[in-house]
């Protein structure tokens, strides 16, 4: 493979290309409402119309409005017919053949779809996740292709560091940094990892991109490969996403059998390889060293850091592990230029963030939005606010790792730093909304015994201390609880976070800490008067 | 080996590069409690009890696997150090059933011993009081999962240094149970050696021998000494 054939494929693929263009969303939440059986009878209306070069039916990624699914979108009347039925589907045709239809459309002009800045969603809703042809039209691995063939790694890895991209699966990392010490690990073996466990409840988004654009994801990770030295690359998907996996599994397939995975990649002296890791159902194993224990075959339990893994990772050689959406930014900060990426976003946060929007708000889906966006943009202008017009109380970010928003502080813009102010983290993208309805105390517990499940049980704090904090909690919501408990909780909130061996452990307590930060009078109006102290107790000063 | 200095609750201490916290504290007569680790098998840092403050350091760091560095500037013992573990033993006690007085061990526990140590007279924390499984099916040696604190010295001792593969860990947080073999029963297990490196090295009366009764549990450290310093320096000790 080389230039001349990139640019051949897709030439040959927009030269396919028919006037008409319905692309029918095949992603995880239309397919759940029978988006794959509109697709079916679309194409079986256009073959027996005859339509067959006026009209492509074309299966893509998310087209976003998840909550209107299934959606077809019709070019180049650039309409979104939203909750298409097998049965109704039939009558997009007439609309390309001049008349009219019934179907509802949805209204790009709301600000759900105005306020989106597409980066890693370029090509989510447009490009075929199915082929790679598709892929490579909308400029797909031509990245790729300048990065190993007019950058030395060095420069690849400016780019990463200039544009300030950071780790997209929460953390905030700076991806530049992480891939230079990478590089500079000595290791003849090196490997790049991408994180695709995603388990936050209610998130969505990089299950969203890979069952949408899996290419972007293995062109990013073959130019990470190409900076830091490595030639062999995992995904660690989780199985609950069998759709992502086929998709992920076809790409990988398509791309080695063009010669952009393989030896020799673009005649350059690149070898590179993905190979699927499936995860069996631990959220632990989204935390890096549990992940790379899971990918070696041994239990996934987390263990102490450093050596971190750039240094010593897989199998003790230096690993680089980002995570989907990361990745995904790349092959558009390489086509793009970093200063491009750099000018979007805020000070300290630059480019854009995809969020799963979900909970008690009238738009829910995947929506991309420029780093800076106020949570309340997001949540009142995008999202429509709360259905049935209900007082939103707060927004829940980062699952179970984050913490509560109360509605009064929503003009927070949405940044790393910013949502750590708060009592919150960034977290991977996950966005819950909560009206008046919620119950703050609840809330806190349900996140508690996902915690408590999920403790992989090698320390102690975390193992423990997730079971006494819910039974805690459990006391307080049901009513017997007294402020002996709510100290206690507290005090093992503080234990808990600074002394558990891995992240979930040190973020479990923090939806608690974030309730009780904003609606503590919720915890306390519960609380019954303490029992009394037994006097030696007392005496003893307990 | 280039040697470094430290200084260790504001003692000046030297020690090899490359030795943990943990190693460097008790050469210079500085107790550090620990837990999970055992001399001899690799260290996980999981019972953070040896948790220290470190200068320049945010987070709190297991003394058993982090690596002593130049200048650095290390606290053992201080008051918040000593109310997490205080905290931590809690936790341990209320996790499971560790009644001292009827247990093999008593008298011979670490977890008991590490509960005076920190004046732990009572335990805040409600009890779980799960009701465990004691596996008495193999010969020699019996588990009480009531007693186990999943230190998982079993698990290493029996990967590591008798290289059996026997005991391991399923399960997770709450519902983690050592296991033998493809969780069987300890007398069905085809890979037991019957070596007992598993009973040495419990800190605990979770693991124990057979026809032992109340008081008479002795753990016998030196022998795992013993064979790893046959393997590693061909030398006998007595």
């Amino acid at each position: 493979m080389d230039l001349n054939q990139l640019l051949a494929i897709k030439e040959k693929e927009l030269a396919s290309r028919r006037p008409y263009t319905l692309r029918c969303c095949t992603a995880a939440g239309c397919l759940s409402a029978g988006g794959d059986q509109v697709k079916k009878r679309l194409e079986q209306a256009v073959a027996e119309l005859g339509l067959s070069d006026q009209v492509e039916v074309r299966g893509v990624g998310c087209l976003r409005l998840c909550c209107q699914g299934p959606l077809v979108h019709v070019d180049p009347v650039n309409e979104l017919y939203q909750k298409v039925a097998p049965e109704t589907a039939r009558q997009l045709l007439e609309r390309i053949r001049g008349g009219t239809v019934s179907l509802e459309t949805a209204d790009l002009h709301h600000p759900f779809f105005t306020k989106q800045l597409s980066i890693v969603l370029a090509n989510s809703g447009v490009v075929d996740p199915e082929r790679i042809e598709s892929y490579i039209a909308a400029d797909g691995y031509r990245a790729l292709h300048d990065a190993l063939l007019e950058m030395e790694p060095r420069d690849v890895i400016q780019a990463i560091a200039t544009s300030g991209l950071r780790g997209r699966g929460g953390a905030g990392f700076p991806t530049g940094l992480k891939w230079s010490t990478v590089a500079k690990s000595p290791g003849t073996r090196k490997y790049v990892v991408c994180n695709a466990d995603e388990g936050d409840p209610g998130a969505f988004m990089d299950r969203s991109v890979l069952e949408s654009d899996p290419h972007s994801v293995l062109e990013g990770m073959a130019i990470a490969a190409y900076a830091v030295g490595a030639d062999q690359g995992y995904i660690y998907v989780r199985a609950e996403y069998p759709l992502a996996i086929r998709r992920l599994r076809l790409a990988i397939e398509q791309a080695r059998r063009l010669g952009i995975l393989g030896s020799g990649i673009f005649g350059s002296p690149l070898n590179f390889n993905v190979e699927l890791r499936i995860g069996a159902g631990a959220f632990v194993c989204g935390e890096e060293t549990a992940l790379m224990a899971s990918i070696e075959g041994r239990r996934g339990t987390p263990r102490p850091r450093p050596p971190f893994p750039a240094e010593s990772g897989l199998w003790g050689c230096p690993t680089l592990i980002n995570n989907v959406e990361t990745f995904a930014n790349v092959p558009a900060i390489i086509r793009n230029g970093a200063e491009w990426f750099a000018s979007i976003g805020t000070e300290k946060s630059k480019g854009t963030k995809v969020f799963a929007l979900a909970g008690k708000v009238k738009n829910t889906g995947l929506i991309e939005v420029p780093m800076g966006t106020t949570l309340r943009t997001i949540v009142e202008e995008m999202g429509g606010g709360a259905p049935g017009g209900a007082r939103i109380k707060a927004v829940q970010t980062g699952g179970p790792s984050g913490g509560c928003v109360p509605a009064e502080l929503m003009d927070v813009e949405v940044d790393y730093e910013s949502l750590t102010r708060l009592g919150s983290i960034m977290g991977s993208g996950g966005m819950i909304v909560m009206d008046e309805t919620t119950d703050m105390v609840d809330v806190a517990r349900f996140f508690m015994e996902f915690c408590k499940d999920e403790s992989c049980g090698k320390c102690i704090p975390c193992r423990a201390g997730t079971v006494q904090m819910h039974g805690l909690l459990t006391r307080i919501l049901e009513g017997k609880g007294t402020t002996r408990d709510l100290a206690l909780l507290e005090e093992l909130c503080d234990m808990v976070k600074h002394t558990s061996l891995c992240g979930l452990g040190q973020t479990a307590p923090n939806p608690v800490l974030s309730t009780l930060r904003f609606f503590r009078q919720e915890y306390e109006r519960r609380l019954k008067p303490d029992r009394p102290v037994h006097p030696v107790a007392l005496a003893a000063g307990r | 080996m280039a040697a470094v200095t430290l200084t260790i609750n504001g003692k000046p201490v030297s020690a090899p590069a490359g030795a943990t916290v943990l190693e460097a504290a008790q050469d210079a007569g500085i107790r550090i409690p620990t837990l999970c680790h055992l001399e001899g098998v690799y260290d996980v840092g999981a019972c953070r009890l040896c948790l220290l403050e470190v200068a320049g350091s945010n987070k709190l760091l297991p003394a058993c696997t982090t690596k002593v560095a130049e200048g650095m500037e290390v606290w053992t013992d201080t008051e918040r150090l000593r109310k997490y573990r205080r905290m931590t033993l809690e936790l341990l006690f209320a996790e499971r059933n560790h009644v001292c007085s009827v247990c093999v061990s008593n008298g011979n526990c670490e977890l008991q011993t590490l509960a005076y140590e920190a004046g732990m007279d009572h335990v805040r924390y409600p009890y779980q009081h799960p009701q465990l499984e004691i596996d008495q099916t193999h010969p020699l040696f019996g588990m009480d999962h009531n007693r186990c604190i999943l230190c998982t010295r079993c698990v290493r001792v029996c990967w590591h240094i008798e290289g059996a593969g026997t005991k391991n860990v399923a399960g997770r947080g709450a519902e983690c149970r050592i296991i033998t073999d493809l969780n069987q029963p300890w007398g069905e297990s085809e890979t037991c050696t019957n070596c007992g490196k598993c009973v040495m090295a419990c800190p605990t009366g979770a693991l124990y021998y057979k026809g032992v009764s109340n008081g008479e549990m002795r753990h016998d450290r030196h022998k795992l000494e013993f064979i790893v310093t046959a393997r590693e320096e061909k030398q006998w000790i007595a």
